[in-house]
C-alpha cells in the first residue's frame, strides 16, 4: 500500500495551502509534519531534504518535490485534475497563472505594516473586482459549463474557489457584480470532498494571526522587506 | 503547412526570452512583432487578445496564449522536451521553476538603481553559487548523465544553460568552481539548434539597457 503524501511546511497557509486544497479535492489523505523552529528547517537543510532549502516540501511516490508549481501540476496530473488532453492542460495552466499576482499579494498582506493594512486590503478588492474576477465570470459565461475547463472538476476551479475565499476574507461582497462567480463558488463548495474540506476540523488552515506572524519570522529568519523584494511582487510583469 | 508562430512583445529579453530559447532549441522558427508604442500595446488589450492585460502573448496552434509558464509547459509537451512519464516531468518542473528563481532574481539587478546594483549583483552570484548551481553540479555527478533528466534532452538542459549564460553576464568566472557545469554549458551550447541562436543575427535579445526599460514603462504606462 502506497504511503501517504506527506507535506512539510509550518502550521498555516502560506504556499502550502494550494497543495492541502488540491490533494482534499482529489480525495487523497496526507500527513503533515510542522515546523516550528528555526532548527528543524536548518535539520532539513543539512539533511539534504530539500532542493533549494526552501519550503513548501511534500514528500510523495518516492519523492521529495519542491517548488509549489512542480507539486501542484503533479498532483493535477495524477488524479486527474489537470484536463484531457494538452491543450486543456494549457487552458488550466493559464487560468491558475493568471490568479497568481493577486493571490501572492493576499498571502503576503500579513508582511506588510500594519498601517497599511486598510489601504492594502482595499487594493486587494479593487484588483480582484476590476482586473481578475471580470476574466473568470467571461471564462465561465462563454465556455457555458459548469467547470473552467472541459466539463470536470480540473485545478483550475480548485484555485479559484480557494482564491475568491481569500479575498471574500479580505472584503465581503466582492463578488456582488458577478453571478456567474457566485453559482460557480456555491457550486463548486458542495461538491462532497471540497465540502468536507471547508468544515471544521480538516486539515485546512485558517487565516495567518499575530502568533502565526512571529513563528514565520523566527522559523525563517526573515529580514524585514526582504520577503517582499525578492518575492518577484516587484512588478516584474514584463 | 502550419503558420509559424508569432511572438508579441518588447524588442528585449524580459518574459519572452525562454520561450525564445525554447522554440529556438526545439528548431521551431517563429516570427515576433514588436511592441514599441503605447497604441499597439493598447489595441491587443481592446481586441481581447490578452486574458490579464499582459504580455508575452504567443499566437499558436489557432490560440492566443499568455502567461510564460503555461507556455513554456505547452511548448516543452508539444515539442517532446517535457519528459517521458509524470515523473520525469514532475523533475524537469522542479528544476525549471527553481531556474526561473534565480532568473527572475538576475534580470531584476537591470532596472535597480546604480547605487543598489552592485549589492544586488553579489546577492544575485551568492544565490547562484551557493544555492542554484550545486543543485545541478550534483545531479551532473551521475555517470553518464549529460542531460539532466532521464539522460535526455530536455527543456530542464535548454532552461539551465540560459541561465548560465544571463549570470555569467554579471560576472564571467561564475563557473570557475563547477566543472560539470562548464562541460554542460560546453555540451550544450554545442547542439546545432543551439549553436545556431547563440551566433549574432539569431532572434535572441540582449540583455536589457535603458532604451529597453524606458520603451516598457512606456507602453505599459507603468
Amino acid at each position: 500500500m502506497a504511503a501517504k503524501p506527506k507535506l512539510y511546511y509550518f502550521d498555516g497557509r502560506g504556499r502550502m495551502e494550494s497543495v492541502r486544497w488540491l490533494l482534499a479535492a482529489a480525495g487523497v489523505e496526507y500527513e503533515e509534519e510542522f515546523l516550528e523552529t528555526a532548527e528543524e528547517l536548518q535539520n532539513l537543510i543539512k539533511g539534504g531534504k530539500l532542493l533549494y532549502e526552501q519550503l513548501p516540501m511534500v514528500e510523495i511516490d518516492g519523492m521529495k518535490m519542491v517548488q509549489t508549481r512542480a507539486i501542484l501540476r503533479y498532483i493535477a496530473a495524477k488524479y486527474n485534475l489537470y484536463g484531457k488532453d494538452l491543450k486543456e492542460q494549457l487552458l488550466i495552466d493559464m487560468y491558475v497563472e493568471g490568479m497568481r499576482d493577486l493571490y501572492d499579494i493576499i498571502m503576503l498582506l500579513p508582511f506588510a505594516l500594519p498601517e497599511d493594512q486598510e489601504k492594502n486590503l482595499s487594493i486587494v478588492a479593487e484588483k480582484a473586482t476590476q482586473r481578475f474576477f471580470p476574466v473568470y465570470e467571461k471564462a465561465l459565461r462563454d465556455h457555458g459549463e459548469n467547470y473552467l475547463v472541459g466539463n470536470q472538476l480540473s485545478w483550475a476551479d480548485v484555485h479559484l474557489l480557494e482564491l475568491i475565499l481569500m479575498v471574500e476574507e479580505c472584503k465581503s461582497g466582492v463578488l456582488s457584480a458577478f453571478p456567474k462567480l457566485q453559482e460557480f463558488k456555491s457550486r463548486v463548495s458542495k461538491l462532497p470532498r471540497i465540502q468536507k474540506f471547508l468544515q471544521p476540523g480538516s486539515q485546512r488552515k485558517p487565516p495567518m494571526d499575530d502568533a502565526g506572524l512571529e513563528a514565520i519570522k523566527k522559523i525563517f529568519n526573515l529580514e524585514k522587506g526582504l520577503l517582499v523584494k525578492h518575492s518577484g511582487l516587484v512588478l516584474y510583469d514584463f | 503547412m502550419a503558420e509559424k508562430p508569432r511572438l508579441y512583445y518588447f524588442n528585449g529579453r524580459g518574459r519572452m526570452e525562454s520561450i525564445r530559447w525554447l522554440l529556438a532549441a526545439a528548431g521551431v522558427e517563429f516570427e515576433e512583432v514588436i511592441l514599441e508604442t503605447r497604441e499597439q500595446y493598447l489595441k491587443l488589450v481592446e481586441d481581447g487578445s490578452l486574458l490579464f492585460q499582459q504580455v508575452p502573448l504567443v499566437e499558436i496552434d489557432g490560440m492566443k496564449l499568455t502567461q510564460s509558464r503555461a507556455i513554456l509547459s505547452y511548448l516543452a509537451a508539444k515539442y517532446n522536451l517535457y519528459g517521458k512519464d509524470l515523473k520525469e516531468t514532475a523533475l524537469i518542473n522542479m528544476y525549471t521553476d527553481g531556474i526561473s528563481d534565480l532568473m527572475v532574481l538576475t534580470m531584476g539587478c537591470y532596472s535597480k538603481p546604480p547605487e543598489e546594483k552592485e549589492k544586488e549583483i553579489k546577492f544575485i552570484l551568492e544565490k547562484a553559487k551557493n544555492r542554484y548551481f550545486p543543485v545541478f553540479e550534483k545531479v551532473l555527478k551521475n555517470p553518464g548523465q549529460d542531460y539532466l533528466v532521464g539522460n535526455k534532452f530536455s527543456w530542464a538542459d535548454i532552461h539551465l544553460l540560459e541561465v548560465i549564460l544571463m549570470v555569467e553576464e554579471l560576472c564571467a568566472t561564475v563557473l570557475s568552481e563547477f566543472p560539470l557545469l562548464q562541460a554542460f554549458k560546453t555540451r550544450i551550447s554545442n547542439i546545432p539548434t543551439i549553436k545556431k541562436f547563440l551566433q549574432p543575427g539569431s532572434q535572441r535579445k540582449p540583455p536589457p539597457d535603458d532604451h529597453y526599460l524606458t520603451t516598457v514603462r512606456k507602453v505599459l504606462a507603468s
